[in-house]
């Protein structure tokens, strides 16, 4: 049916395929049950999530990449950006490519559902991470590690009650993004006021449009006295000058750091940062893995482990001061 | 002066030479997108640490993340080779998962009237974008990037607003869900290896638009509708009927994309799908397909997206960071079209075009 020519190129092209493919060493990578403790070096963890490698997530990747090199473990961390197909897709590449323990995170636990059965099927312990506190063990995790979005909002509403906000404004950077919505639902729980919710989606690709929509909303609501950015680099490049445009005593809270977000609160600027302290989100999870693999010991007693949340203030800063810097925190 | 030169040129007259064969293929647009393929198959294979890339192991992982834009982006080449843009096939996909999703959560529906009814809405959103291309003749560009913001929003605030959550879940309550994940969301073992069901439907769609487009009488007017649109309409050929049918064929294939993730997700996210239309492009220009339309191939598309599929495996195969994937997939893609340009261009002899 198709001509001569490219039938010949697409028998070539098959036959090299499957030569390539025959030519490849051992047939099915995962194994099935874990035999005795294999040498640091043979082991890889994977840490699959949902980031896309902005402040917050290159800093879990740090602290996974810290725990790995001193372990002496190799590590592929993937962040599918919010895409959930291509987080599955990942995960299933990850057990036929030799995953010796996986860790993924679970904004979308039906997504991954197959994909971590399948890591379980296999023998490979999993933990979740950042999100999925809930479900990690319908997901066939042994231990969650992270803080939940829903719990840091609480924090920032009882907090913003203690400062004694009446109305606040809770500034989404990424609409689509439940993590982020939870944050702010949280906060509305705690919260003695009311919170509203402000869409400033793509807010960290275009900070000065983000500034003129927080504005805008600022002018139009004069009852705010509270405004909760759910992103450090959103609070401080967007939302402090739309407050100073904007002229009115307004406490801003904010959530995860950065070096200018901690400048803002020595200067008093912005009230408080919720830190999930997610350096120890991928640093534990890989420490966690790496006892998994290596010794067989599965902690956390079923139960999941919190990295935070923990609260920074103008008590507290200098000691955070010097980790924001190394990148750590 | 023909009689003067007759003599000597009585044994081959040039005008009936034969073409050698090799330059035959080269002159096909998939055959260089193939060769690019084949160097990208060969750069992971030897950067790759597993041992499973060039494997049963590793096409299943290359074949997962190419099935999903291979079924879209042959269908998008086709737009493309008619002169046509579809920029909202990308959304269509997140969508057509979040009405199934809405459908089969809020009122109960069973999930195969949700799958024909999602099919149908894809249809009608290609028939709109088709009809408002063709009657105000503005660039399908404009017209489809008008489509993509206007659902991306719908995606988010409909959702938000009847599930309070920027995700539909919960799917797998419903009667029929069994039997819809067998036909679009099951794995196939092949040789211990799983292979997504959605690789059978790319190939099938991909052979299916091959011979569409090579051997029907539409795809004549497919080619001559983004060759020369005026000439083709003065030829007889039905241009608008054609485009028209091309715009609902991409946003059905697109909904079917949409129901697979949906089944195999057991749900979907109001964002799913934004950004993915680029990609559907990029295969298509990487398979052969002019910008400007008029040539292009459905098999060079899919070549296209199985280039994506061995990135998307091989680079975390390699270890290579994670950060540079977008780097990485610049430079192969910018590769691969200028493999494909630079051998149909010596195949023809040295000029351009």
């Amino acid at each position: 049916m198709f001509s001569k020519p490219l039938a010949a190129a697409a028998i070539g092209a098959t036959a090299l395929l499957a030569a390539l493919t025959g030519c490849s060493g051992s047939g099915d990578a995962a194994g099935t049950a874990p035999g005795p403790a294999p040498s640091a070096e043979d082991i890889k963890i994977c840490v699959y999530t949902h980031g896309d490698g902005g402040t917050f997530w290159s800093v879990v990747k740090k602290g996974a990449e810290d725990a790995a090199s001193s372990y002496g473990v190799s590590l592929d961390y993937q962040g599918s950006t919010n895409d959930s197909s291509r987080q599955a897709s990942t995960i299933e590449a990850g057990i036929s490519g030799g995953c010796d323990a996986i860790a993924a995170s679970a904004p979308d636990p039906g997504a991954i559902t197959d994909a971590m059965q399948h890591a379980a099927d296999e023998g490979i312990p999993t933990v979740t991470v950042n999100s999925g506190s809930d479900e990690f063990a319908d997901l066939g995790a042994f231990t969650h590690v992270g803080q939940d979005e829903i719990v840091a909002g609480r924090e920032a509403g009882t907090e913003f009650t203690e400062i004694g906000a009446t109305k606040v404004l809770c500034v989404i950077h990424e609409a689509a993004n439940s993590g982020l919505l939870d944050r702010c639902s949280g906060a509305a729980e705690t919260f003695d006021g009311e919170v509203v919710e402000l869409n400033a989606d793509q807010a960290l690709a275009d900070l000065t449009a983000a500034e003129a929509k927080v504005r805008a909303a600022l002018e139009a609501d004069p009852d705010i006295d509270g405004v909760f950015a759910v992103s450090a680099d959103v609070a401080t490049g967007s939302v402090l000058p739309a407050i100073a445009a904007v002229g009115r005593e307004i406490e801003v809270g904010t959530v995860d750091l950065s070096s200018d977000a901690l400048a803002a609160i020595s200067a008093d600027e912005i009230a408080f940062a919720i830190d999930q302290q997610q350096y120890a989100q991928g640093h534990l999870t890989v420490e966690l893995l790496y006892l998994a693999a290596h010794d067989a010991i599965e902690l956390g007693g079923g139960l999941p482990m919190y990295t935070g949340p923990a609260l920074v203030t103008t008590d507290n800063i200098d000691a955070v001061q010097a980790s924001v810097d190394a990148g750590t925190r | 002066m023909s009689f003067l030169t007759a003599t000597s040129n009585i044994a081959i007259d040039e005008r009936v030479s034969r073409t050698p064969w090799y330059r035959t293929a080269l002159r096909r647009p998939e055959l260089g997108s193939l060769i690019g393929a084949i160097a990208v198959f060969i750069v992971f294979a030897v950067a790759d640490t597993t041992g499973q890339f060039a494997s049963l192991q590793g096409a299943a992982g290359w074949t997962d993340f190419a099935a999903p834009v291979g079924i879209v982006a042959i269908f998008v080449a086709l737009l493309m080779i008619s002169g046509e843009f579809d920029l909202s096939s990308g959304v269509i996909v997140g969508t057509s998962g979040l009405f199934a999703g809405l459908l089969v959560t809020q009122l109960s529906w069973p999930l195969w009237p949700a799958i024909i009814a999602t099919l149908l809405l894809g249809a009608v959103i290609g028939f709109v974008n088709g009809v408002l291309v063709v009657r105000t003749a503005l660039p399908s560009f404009v017209v489809t990037l008008g489509t993509f913001f206007v659902l991306k929003g719908a995606n988010l605030a409909i959702t938000k607003g009847i599930t309070g959550t920027v995700r539909v879940s919960g799917i797998e309550q419903a009667a029929g869900f069994e039997s819809a994940r067998t036909i679009f969301a099951t794995t196939i073992p092949i040789g211990g290896a799983s292979f997504q069901i959605s690789l059978v439907w790319w190939i099938v769609l991909t052979a299916v638009a091959t011979i569409l487009l090579t051997r029907t009488a539409f795809g004549n007017w497919i080619f001559a509708s983004g060759g020369d649109a005026g000439a083709a309409r003065n030829a007889g050929v039905p241009v608008t009927r054609t485009k028209i049918t091309l715009f609902v064929m991409t946003s059905m294939a697109a909904s079917l994309v949409g129901i697979m993730f949906l089944l195999r997700l057991r749900g979907m996210q109001a964002g799913q799908g934004v950004g993915q239309e680029f990609y559907y492009i990029i295969a298509a220009a990487v398979g052969g397909c002019l910008l400007t339309g008029g040539a292009g191939s459905a098999i060079g598309a899919s070549i296209g997206a199985l280039i994506m599929g061995f990135a998307a495996v091989g680079i975390p195969y390699a270890l290579w960071d994670q950060d540079w994937v977008s780097t990485f997939l610049g430079v192969i893609l910018f590769s691969a079209v200028f493999i494909n340009v630079t051998l149909s261009r010596r195949a023809r002899g040295g000029r351009s075009t």
